[in-house]
């Protein structure tokens, strides 16, 4: 047998066109997934350098970042994202790419498109201009955000210039306890290696908690790699890989499946292959997290005490809690837990599945928002929310006193009119707590499951879902 | 397409400290609205210049002679979060053409790198003694000399960090790399027909 080799190496070999100079990688992508904000320039680049798109037909496009959530009635409120949607619209036209636009019933955030689609397949290369695009590492795919001249650049080209990244073998084993979801487990992995912990690596997520999540739980957990600084995160791909791709739009079909499978499995890492670092950490200790600062390294369990700056361990660490406490008027070595709350947002790239809504809607049925809250629903796709209404949880949604709205990104970064007003704090299931990051400057935000979401809706403030639903009996992994 | 190489960044600097800025407080979100960087610029920095009503908040970036400034330092993991390019190209308008920092995330780094601006890194005793001189004399001209990996401030010689590749795409004026990119299209077609993305299998 040859070299072990880790599945990042495999599909970075694999993809591998040629060798640059200074150690750089002109490397084929695969995929190629754009949107209405940060394509348009690159078109227009494209044009000013009269280059065609080199390979349209390995390129997907939807709207996403500033679609409205309350009403697709056209022209949209907003005259600049009706401008945006309407360049996409002519360049994927004019290209020949195909568009999941709005009417298409298919449009949804373009991490959620992807793997409904079954676009997104194990052992490819995938790239977007958004950086939760590691979202797709979920299928083992190497999978990574990138800027717009690159975007330019996959147009163009196909190809993009990389430096090859460190690996780093991310293991959790033993059993999540009750209440505690993927969610929960991606946050206490940035908590324990630092939103910066990653800079330079892929994320290998393996062991018992991973080899048991399904799909959408492996894409919460790959979604935030990226605020763990690691540019991409992956599962190997197993039968739970396989049973979530069969039959989508995309993939193969017939004997071509079966050969697509054998490849597919051949693609995880080898036994005994090199890692340039292993992290190991036990289920156990993961609790439900919630953030309390201003970036997604500074999360806690729902039961300790927000962090002291006369207790940092050097003069930038107390200098950054000290900012991050004066953002979020909070108290030091106070309880974060039954902090007041003004928004609850359920939605984003990270959180905003049909097993979010599901899992969500056990709870919060029957239940009501507490007054003085306003509380929005947003799934991530047309199909997540065509589905939820099927079965009725748009009703348990809207009984309790949410809003239910069309698909997007919504509130997690505010492009489109949802936004926080003056210091409103949001307990929110998205992936970004950065100061202004939900449209208000002096905005708050904490970030949590969509359980404990639901938890914050139902009292007002932040609390443990645990004690406020009871604990689950049935554990999710 | 020949790119003039970049061999040393020289200018007075901004110090604007702190770790883990990210690209949502370099150029908050609503900025993003546009379909070319053309008027991207003013934004930089944006919602920690300016309060709502749109008076100062006596930022690095609005102190006397900052607008001269073409370097900015800063501290760990500058440039984390979004991927947005409009992060390093608001920067780049604004007049800078080079940054130091303890480190930098990744998409950031590939972005400004890009656009022929200079991220070097400094061990972090290093720039800390950077920023106290530059808080101390902010008429210190620095030099960012990415040739020879070093940062030059007051006297002083501080080893800076750049990995080969982004070096020598700089000095080699190739940082735009879309040239050598084109170069490679046609064996990135045969590959692309090798592991069976083309031709392109259209949806069921």
């Amino acid at each position: 047998m040859s070299q072990p080799k880790s599945l990042f190496e495999k599909v970075w070999d694999a993809h591998t066109v040629r060798d640059l100079p200074g150690g750089r990688t002109q490397l084929l992508i695969g995929t190629h997934l754009i949107h209405e904000v940060t394509s348009p320039q690159a078109f227009g680049m494209l044009r000013d350098a009269n280059l065609p798109v080199r390979m349209p037909e390995r390129t997907f496009a939807t709207v996403d970042h500033i679609v409205p959530t309350h009403s697709l009635v056209e022209p949209w409120e907003d005259p600049l994202a009706d401008e945006m949607v309407q360049h996409l619209r002519r360049n994927t036209e004019e290209h020949g790419i195909r568009l999941f636009d709005v009417t298409s019933g298919l449009q949804g955030i373009v991490h959620m498109v992807g793997p409904e689609q079954g676009i997104t397949q194990p052992g490819t290369t995938i790239a977007c201009g958004d950086s939760h695009t590691s979202t797709h590492g979920a299928f083992g795919a190497i999978a990574f955000g990138i800027g717009t001249s690159q975007v330019r650049d996959v147009l163009a080209t196909q190809t993009l210039v990389m430096n090859e990244l460190k690996v780093r073998r991310i293991e959790v084993n033993g059993e999540l306890r009750p209440g505690v979801y993927a969610k929960d487990v991606i946050l206490h992995i940035i908590r324990t290696l630092g939103a910066k912990g990653g800079i330079g690596y892929a994320y290998e997520y393996a062991g018992d908690v991973f080899d048991r999540m399904s799909m959408e739980e492996r894409m919460t957990v790959c979604n935030m790699s990226i605020e763990g600084g690691a540019r991409c995160g992956y599962v190997n791909p197993d039968e739970t890989t396989f049973a979530y791709l069969e039959g989508r739009p995309y993939v193969p079909k017939g004997a071509a499946w079966d050969a697509a499978v054998e490849r597919w499995r051949a693609l995880a890492s080898d036994p005994g292959c090199h890692y340039d670092d292993v992290v190991v950490i036990d289920a156990a200790d993961i609790a439900p997290t919630v953030t309390w600062g201003i970036n997604p390294g500074q999360g806690i369990s729902i039961k300790e005490t927000i962090p002291d700056p006369a207790a940092a361990s050097d003069e930038a660490e107390r200098a950054s809690i000290e900012d991050a406490l004066a953002h979020m008027k909070l108290q030091a070595g106070a309880p974060i837990e039954g902090t007041k709350v003004d928004v609850a947002f359920f939605g984003s790239c990270t959180n905003a599945r049909l097993s979010d809504f599901l899992e969500a809607a056990k709870v919060l049925e029957g239940r009501k928002v507490a007054p003085g809250v306003e509380a929005i629903a947003v799934p991530g796709s047309q199909l997540v929310k065509a589905e939820c209404e099927k079965r009725g949880i748009d009703k348990i949604f809207i009984d309790a006193g949410f809003e239910w709205r069309g698909a997007g990104c919504s509130m997690c970064l505010a492009m489109n009119p949802d936004k926080l007003v003056g210091d409103q704090l949001c307990a929110s299931s998205s992936n970004r707590n950065f100061k202004g990051r939900q449209g208000s400057a002096t905005g708050r935000t904490v970030l949590m499951s969509p359980v404990m979401v639901m938890a914050a809706a139902v009292t007002g403030r932040v609390s443990d879902a645990r004690d406020v639903f009871g604990t689950p009996q049935e554990v999710v992994a | 397409m020949s790119l003039p190489p970049i061999k040393t960044v020289r200018g007075t600097a901004v110090v604007i400290p702190g770790d883990d800025i990210d690209t949502d407080r370099i150029i908050p979100a609503r900025f993003l609205k546009c379909v070319t960087f053309d008027a991207l610029g003013p934004q930089l920095f944006y919602d920690e210049r300016y309060h709502e009503d749109g008076s100062s908040k006596g930022h690095p970036l609005d102190a006397p002679g900052a607008e001269n400034a073409t370097i900015l330092v800063s501290g760990h993991n500058f440039g984390s979060g979004s991927s947005r390019e409009h992060a390093p190209q608001s920067i780049h308008k604004a007049g800078f053409r080079g940054l130091i920092a303890g480190s930098f995330a990744e998409i950031f780094f590939g972005n400004a790198t890009t656009l022929g601006m200079p991220c070097v890194t400094l061990a972090s005793e290093d720039l800390g003694v950077l920023q106290a001189m530059l808080q101390r004399a902010p008429e210190t001209e620095v030099e960012i000399d990415v040739e020879n990996r070093e940062v030059r401030a007051g006297g002083q010689v501080f080893p800076a960090m750049l990995p080969d590749g982004a070096q020598g795409a700089l000095t080699d004026g190739r940082w735009d790399p879309l040239a050598d990119l084109l170069e490679g299209v046609e064996d990135a077609s045969r590959l692309a027909h090798d592991l069976g993305y083309l031709p392109a299998e259209g949806p069921s």
